[in-house]
Parts: C-alpha cells; sequence; structure tokens
C-alpha cells in the first residue's frame, strides 16, 4: 500500500514539475529566458565533463574544446550547408566523440596533472587555432559566424506572451536536455556506472577483475566530449553567434567550476553547478569587470577546502540527516567517499 | 642564411625564457609532485607590480630586485596558507585550487592595473653597448640575465647548505625531518624560489610582447612544453628543454605552419613528449607502484 | 640521576588503528637498550613515537623535556638522531652530502668538519665513496652510512631501528663491534630496536620485550638471555 502512495506522490510531482516548466518561459522576460536556455546548455557541458572527472577520475581542463568544436561544426552546418538547426546535433555528438576518443588514447598513459596539463593545454591552444587563417573560409576567422535564430514554426500566446524564438529554443532546449540526462542516468547508474567509478578508484584491481581499461578510459572521453559537443551545438543556435574568443581556456575553468560546485560523480549535481556558472557572474560583474573571476577562484578554493563534495553532496548529507536510515547515510558517505579518493592513475 | 641564423637566435632567446618558466615548474614539482597551474599568472602578476613601481619613479633595477624579493616573500605565503591544507588531498582538488589561484591573479591583474595594454620597459635599450646584427641588446641582455639566475640558483642548491636541505625535503621529506630540516618551510621556500624565478621571467618577456593580465598564458604552455621535454624532475632539462622549444618555435612559426599557430606547435609538443617519452630527453623513468 | 629517556603510558595511533598501548620503558644515559619483538610487534611505531613521527599520547620525557606534541624537526634539535630503517639515505645526494645534512642543525662550522674526518676514520670505505652517489652504495655501506650521518649531529641519544636488517652476518658483527666501541668511547647512549635478537641482547645492557604493542618482559639483558623459557617462548632460540 505505501509503495503505492510513494510512487503516486512521485508521479504528481512530476506532474507538478512539468507543468512549472512549460510555464515558466511566459512568466518572464525573453531575456531571462536565454538565461534559462544557457543554464541548460550548461548543464549538459557539466554533465559532460563530471561523466570524465567525477566518475571517471580523469581530469579535464580543456573541455572547452569539445564544446567549441560542438558549436563550430553546428554553426558551420547551419550557415554553409544550410542544414537545419535541430539536424546538427547528431553531427556535432559523432564528431566530437571521435576527437574525444582519440584523445583518450594518449590520456591513457597520464595520470593526475598530467592530464590536466595536457588538456590545459588543448583549451589555450583552441582559440589560436580557430583564428588560423588557412581554414579561415569555413570558420570566419576572427570575426567568427553569424547565425540565425530560428523563429517558432507556429504562432502561440500564453499569458499575454508570444512564442518567441527564445521561449521556442527553451522548449527544444529543454527536451534535448531531458534526454541527454536520461541517457547519462541509463548509462551511469548500471554496470557501465560501476566500471567507471571502479576504474577512478582502483584502476589496477579494475584491470585484473576484467575491466578493459583501455577501451573504457577513452569511451568515457568520447562520450563525454560528445556531450559537451551537444551542448557547444546548442549554443551556437541559442546565441545565434561562435567565435574564437568565445571559447577561451576561462571556458574550460568555467566547466571546471561547475562540476566542482554541483558535486562530483552528480547528475543532478550539473544543474546546481550550471545554475551557479550562469547567474553568479551577472552577480559579481556588477562590481567589477575583473570580479566575476576573483570570486570564482576564492569560491573554488574556499570549496575545496569546506565543501569538497559539492552542492549533491551537501545535500546528501542533509537527506541522510534527515532520513536517518543507514541506507540513505551509505549513499551521502559512498560520494563523500567518492572525492576523497586519490584521483586519477598514476603519481605518488 | 641570415634570415635563418636570426630565426635560431631569436629562438635562443625566447628560449632563456621558456626555460626559466619551465625550471620554475621543475622546481615545484620536484619538491612537491604538483604542477603549479597557476605560475603564468602569478608571473604576470609580479611583473604588474614592477610596472607599477616604475611608474612611480623608481629606477629600473631597483624595481627588478624589489618585484624579485615581493615574488618570492608571496609563493612562500602562498604555499603556507593557501596550499597547506591540501596537501595531503587528492590531485583533483590540488589541479582545483592551483586553477583557482590562477583566475585568482588574473582577476587581480586585471581589476588593479586594469586591462589597458601596457609598454614595459627593457634595462637593455637599443643602440646600447650590446646590440648587435644577430640579437637586439634586449634579446641578448635577457640571454644574460637567464643565465645569471639559473648560475644563481645551481650555486645554491649546490653549495649552500640551504639548499641541500631543500634538496634532501624534495627527495626524501621523512629522513629530512629526522636531520632536522623544517620541511613545510623547504616547501614554501620552493614555491618562493618558483615565484621569484616566474617574475624575472615576466620582466623579460613583457617589453616584447606587451603587459597585460593574458601576458603569459601562451608562454605557460611553453613553459610546460619545455619541463616536459627536458623530463619533469630535471631542472637541467627544462634548461636545455626551453633553448629546444624556442628553436622549434620560431623555426616552425617562420618555415612550416606560420606564425598563427605557434600556440599548436606547443600543444603537439606537449601531447607529443607525453604520449611517445614521458620522461622526457633526460628524465628518469616514473614508475607507479600497485 | 633521572633517566635519559623516560616514556610512561604511551600510546600510538596510524589513524584509527592503535598500534602501541601504553608502554613504560627508560633509557640511561650511557646505556644502550634495545627493544625487541617479532614483526609487527610495533617496535618501529616506538622508536617513530619517540621522534614525533606518528600520533602519540602519554608522557616522553626525554632529559627532563616532554617531547609529546612537538615537531620531529623539534626532537632531532634536542639531541635525538635517529637511523631509520631501511637506512633512509638520500640516494641521490652524495655521500658526503648525505653526512653535511647530518650535521644541518649545527652551527659549530669546524667541529663538524672534525666529525666528519671521524666518520671517515670510522668506516673509511666511505671515505673512498666520499663523492659517489649514496644510491650506488651496498647495503652494508648505506647502513655506515646512515650510522654516521646520524652521529654527525653529535646526539645525546641514537635511535637505531633495525641496523641488522638485510645484512650480511659478517658485515652485521662489524656494524655492532662499532656500536658497541662509540658507545664506550664517546657515551652516546642508544636505543636499539632489533628482531635479531641474540645480537642486540650481546650489545645491549637492558632489554624490553614487545608483543603487539604491549611490554610483555623487561631486564638487564644478561638475565634474559640467559632465561631458557623467555629464550625459547619470545625469542625462539
Amino acid at each position: 500500500m505505501n509503495e503505492n502512495t510513494n510512487n503516486k506522490w512521485v508521479w504528481i510531482g512530476a506532474a507538478v514539475l512539468l507543468v512549472a516548466l512549460c510555464v515558466l518561459p511566459f512568466l518572464v522576460k525573453n531575456f531571462r529566458v536565454f538565461q534559462f536556455n544557457m543554464v541548460m546548455i550548461y548543464a549538459i557541458a557539466v554533465l559532460g565533463l563530471n561523466i570524465l572527472t567525477g566518475f571517471n577520475g580523469q581530469i579535464s581542463l580543456g573541455h572547452g574544446a569539445f564544446y567549441a568544436i560542438g558549436a563550430y561544426v553546428a554553426a558551420i552546418l547551419m550557415d554553409k550547408a544550410g542544414v537545419p538547426y535541430w539536424a546538427t546535433l547528431p553531427f556535432s555528438a559523432v564528431i566530437c566523440f571521435v576527437v574525444g576518443y582519440l584523445m583518450g588514447f594518449p590520456a591513457l598513459r597520464l595520470g593526475g596533472h598530467y592530464l590536466a596539463l595536457a588538456t590545459f593545454a588543448l583549451a589555450l591552444a583552441i582559440p589560436q587555432m580557430l583564428k588560423y587563417k588557412g581554414i579561415e573560409e569555413w570558420t570566419g576567422g576572427v570575426q567568427g559566424i553569424v547565425l540565425n535564430k530560428p523563429e517558432a514554426p507556429f504562432e502561440l500566446s500564453v499569458l499575454g506572451q508570444p512564442l518567441s524564438a527564445d521561449r521556442w529554443l527553451y522548449f527544444y532546449i529543454l527536451l534535448v536536455t531531458a534526454i541527454m540526462f536520461l541517457i547519462a542516468w541509463r548509462l551511469l547508474r548500471g554496470r557501465v556506472g560501476r566500471a567507471l567509478v571502479a576504474i577512478r578508484d582502483h584502476p589496477i584491481a579494475a584491470s585484473a577483475m576484467g575491466v578493459n581499461l583501455p577501451v573504457y578510459k577513452s569511451l568515457t572521453f568520447g562520450v563525454s566530449a560528445a556531450f559537451t559537443g551537444v551542448a557547444g551545438a546548442l549554443s551556437a543556435t541559442a546565441v545565434a553567434f561562435v567565435s574564437p574568443d568565445s571559447f577561451t581556456s576561462f571556458l574550460s575553468i568555467t566547466f571546471l567550476v561547475g562540476v566542482v560546485v554541483g558535486g562530483l560523480a552528480s547528475i543532478p549535481g550539473a544543474i546546481a553547478g550550471a545554475i551557479f556558472i550562469q547567474f553568479v557572474p551577472n552577480i559579481a560583474d556588477e562590481i567589477s569587470k575583473s570580479a566575476p573571476w576573483a570570486i570564482y577562484g576564492i569560491f573554488l578554493i574556499l570549496l575545496m577546502y569546506l565543501m569538497p563534495t559539492g552542492v549533491a553532496g551537501l545535500i546528501s548529507k542533509i537527506y541522510s540527516r534527515l532520513r536517518g536510515g543507514p541506507a540513505a547515510a551509505s549513499a551521502g558517505r559512498s560520494v563523500a567517499s567518492a572525492v576523497s579518493q586519490p584521483v586519477g592513475g598514476s603519481q605518488s | 642564411m641570415e634570415a635563418l641564423l636570426h630565426q635560431i637566435f631569436a629562438g635562443i632567446a625566447n628560449g632563456g625564457i621558456y626555460a626559466s618558466v619551465g625550471l620554475a615548474l621543475v622546481m615545484i614539482h620536484q619538491a612537491t609532485h604538483h604542477i603549479n597551474f597557476a605560475q603564468g599568472e602569478m608571473a604576470t602578476f609580479s611583473t604588474f607590480i614592477a610596472w607599477w613601481l616604475i611608474q612611480n619613479g623608481w629606477p629600473y633595477w631597483g624595481a627588478f630586485f624589489f618585484t624579485v624579493a615581493i615574488s618570492f616573500a608571496l609563493g612562500l605565503l602562498i604555499q603556507r596558507t593557501v596550499l597547506k591544507p591540501v596537501e595531503k588531498a587528492p590531485v583533483l582538488t590540488n589541479v582545483i585550487v592551483f586553477v583557482g589561484l590562477l583566475v585568482i591573479f588574473n582577476a587581480l591583474a586585471g581589476w588593479i592595473f586594469d586591462h589597458t595594454i601596457k609598454s614595459f620597459p627593457t634595462p637593455f635599450p637599443k643602440g646600447s653597448l650590446i646590440d648587435t646584427q644577430f640579437f637586439s641588446s634586449h634579446e641578448i641582455g635577457s640571454i644574460l640575465v637567464m643565465l645569471c639566475v639559473l648560475g644563481a640558483l645551481y650555486a645554491f642548491f649546490r653549495f649552500t647548505p640551504l639548499g641541500l636541505a631543500m634538496r634532501a625535503a624534495a627527495q626524501n621529506p621523512e629522513s629530512a625531518r629526522l636531520v632536522g630540516v623544517r620541511v613545510s618551510w623547504m616547501l614554501g621556500m620552493g614555491w618562493g624560489l618558483a615565484a621569484a624565478i616566474g617574475a624575472v621571467a615576466g620582466m623579460m618577456i613583457a617589453p616584447i610582447v606587451f603587459l597585460d593580465p593574458n601576458m603569459m598564458g601562451g608562454i605557460l604552455l611553453y613553459g610546460f612544453a619545455a619541463a616536459l621535454l627536458g623530463g619533469i624532475d630535471n631542472p637541467w632539462g627544462a634548461v636545455i628543454g626551453g633553448f629546444i622549444v624556442g628553436i622549434l618555435e620560431n623555426l616552425l612559426g617562420a618555415y612550416v605552419i606560420g606564425t598563427e599557430l605557434k600556440l599548436t606547435v606547443a600543444l603537439i609538443l606537449i601531447v607529443g613528449t607525453l604520449t611517445l617519452k614521458p620522461d622526457g630527453l633526460f628524465g628518469k623513468a616514473v614508475v607507479t607502484r600497485v | 640521576m633521572p633517566e635519559l629517556l623516560e616514556v610512561k603510558g604511551l600510546k600510538a595511533s596510524y589513524g584509527p588503528t592503535q598500534v602501541l598501548f601504553d608502554i613504560d620503558f627508560t633509557l640511561s644515559q650511557g646505556q644502550i637498550t634495545t627493544i625487541l619483538g617479532a614483526n609487527g610487534a610495533g617496535k618501529t611505531t616506538t622508536l617513530r613515537a619517540v621522534c614525533q613521527a606518528v600520533k602519540t599520547s602519554g608522557s616522553v620525557l626525554f632529559d627532563g623535556q616532554q617531547v609529546v606534541g612537538k615537531s620531529t624537526e623539534s626532537v632531532v634539535r634536542m639531541g635525538v638522531a635517529q637511523v631509520p630503517d631501511g637506512r633512509g639515505t638520500f640516494t641521490a645526494l652524495s655521500v658526503e652530502e648525505n653526512l653535511r645534512l647530518g650535521a644541518y642543525v649545527r652551527k659549530d662550522k669546524a667541529e663538524v668538519a672534525i666529525d666528519m674526518e671521524k666518520a671517515y676514520a670510522r668506516f673509511p670505505r666511505l671515505k673512498e665513496r666520499r663523492n659517489q652517489q649514496a644510491g650506488t652504495l651496498s647495503g652494508g655501506e648505506q647502513q655506515m652510512l646512515a650510522i654516521s650521518r646520524a652521529l654527525m649531529l653529535r646526539p645525546r641519544m641514537l635511535l637505531l631501528d633495525e641496523p641488522s636488517f638485510g645484512l650480511a652476518p659478517l658485515i652485521v658483527a662489524e656494524i655492532f663491534r662499532i656500536l658497541r666501541r662509540i658507545n664506550e668511547e664517546e657515551k652516546v647512549s642508544m636505543l636499539l630496536v632489533e628482531q635479531n635478537a641474540n645480537l642486540a641482547l650481546g650489545l645491549a645492557h637492558h632489554a624490553y620485550l614487545l608483543e603487539t604493542g604491549r611490554i610483555v618482559i623487561s631486564g638487564p639483558s644478561e638475565t634474559i638471555k640467559n632465561d631458557e623459557t623467555v629464550r625459547k617462548v619470545y625469542l625462539g632460540y
């Protein structure tokens, strides 16, 4: 009897949430809707990085590169080949998957800082590569590519607000986000997820138990890159503009901030992280042009001291305190212990 | 032929700077087994301090040495305060803290000194005694300065008790404690030295590329490449690696790829070294214990 | 006369695992005391506790001063030198650099130079290899180096952790002979931790037997050596 009641409440809660999400864009101004769109896009990007760094322990300081590749692939397809915006996603996903998978190979031999170093190098080099005159015909060089935001395919008015381009994109992005999170959830919950965490925490033991390390690690890199690439492709549509200077090394750092704030190895944490990286700079921007980064930096360091398990870990701890059960407590503990284990392959 | 020679010499001149950044990275890695991602931004910040002093009437060399001293103190302070709590934490935690420092220094530089590009004076102006056909006087001057720094460091580590203690602390902290070496302070001093070296590198590169908060981003990459190429635990390797990187960068940029993809060269060097020869050209094998 | 080293109620833990349970022992000035025990008994931990290299509680009085709570570096400065297990050599540094490090905390340069010559006189093999990398020395030579390095401090108390470990019997005999000479001539007090009970009892004046973190027997080494029951049950010979 209890389970049925519980299930009923979950369904009701989900329905309420769904209605709220659908009404939301009509309650606020266009610009705010755009910001919500960016939150969802960042959530996918952060989720991608989390798969690699949080679940699998491979530190990437260069995920901005995959975001950029995804964005440029989408932009070039839309601009030069007239591909409709919704069809660009698979292309970005596949290309980023391949690039990520290939990057997985040198990464196999690198642990800890060396991988962070190599990916950081990638992040630093990407803007220059995008500006390269040799491929300017495709990439638009320094100026980048300007695109048109797709208009809604039909007229609609809710609560007095029209279905603008941003609002239409909101629903499109919401759908994609839901799909991506579902894919991640299915991937990481089962055997695959356990294998990833095993590789992160005890690589040699995992290998000895038959987990094919090189394949898993490279695949993880590929999948992680694909996720962030999809986010990049969405951003090309949502922002309607790509340029090399939008994808500096600071973007990669931003994603890492999102992972850390949201919580390592936490799927819902990606949303918390995305909200943080979208809105905190706006608030801090009012203080000084440089301040957002100083805030980020201080916050990162403080987080590492005080709350290494991020928002997700904090909520988990609170939840286990309220629930009081051993299952809840151990769930919290597993996240906490995940963070306190040495991350990455080697290095004493 | 002359053009080729000039490219090589320019490469050597730049190489000296990459060598210093690489050296700073190796020093910190030797002592702490961590890579200081904030090295570039700290160096830029130091250079801004020097700039500000000079703007306020300080003579060049006065500002130079004061900046070096302050950078040393700053590096020491950061290790003792920010890094000590996470000394034993996992790699990811440390990487994030370094990234945090990187970001803070970059933001502080922009906030305090603003983002306009500034020119930075050189103590070796054109037309001075050492100006030659192949090298500008600044290029010769900065190579000389770098060699002095490297020589001083070598002498320090080889011949002074404190240098010996630092080497001991980096190699075997437990035994070092048993002879009374204050290992934690040695770590701090390692950071201080690295910060000081970075400051010198910054002040030598600023006259060439002009001073702004993002000055060292690309140079840090070359410093990484230099350190890796030479073997991440080998100070001499970093020096030689720096010169190799400098020459390669210039030659490839002039004759093969064009100057726009120089950072890609660094990237390929880094990934290539890590993949093909992770110990670098001169390093010892890094063995992972099961 | 108060003892040089007085340990009371010493407890030590590695994280949540307690290894020493309330042990008491003393070392008198000018004497050699040995702590015996099997593998895992807690012998090395005891020495580390004296040097404050492990979490301890209880009382450790060196020359009347409380040591618990100090840093290892401060304990060293009080005149305590340790020859760690596994030698603890700075393998990448030269023999001479290792010796210089032993005297790191001393300010009397002239005396340090004299001590360095004494070390070379005592172990001519080290003098032959003075500029060689310490890691290339044989096990026995590294042990000589480790002892010499500790003596460079001119310590009031020398802690030795399993000096016989992994060495050929002839070398071990030589080393123990030299240790006795050092104790007799230079009056250096020693706390010796050993698995090889026979050797240790031959050198020490006083002995303690440690079994899983507790002292089970103590007494003059002569008595213990001659007690057949103790020998058979605890020392295995």
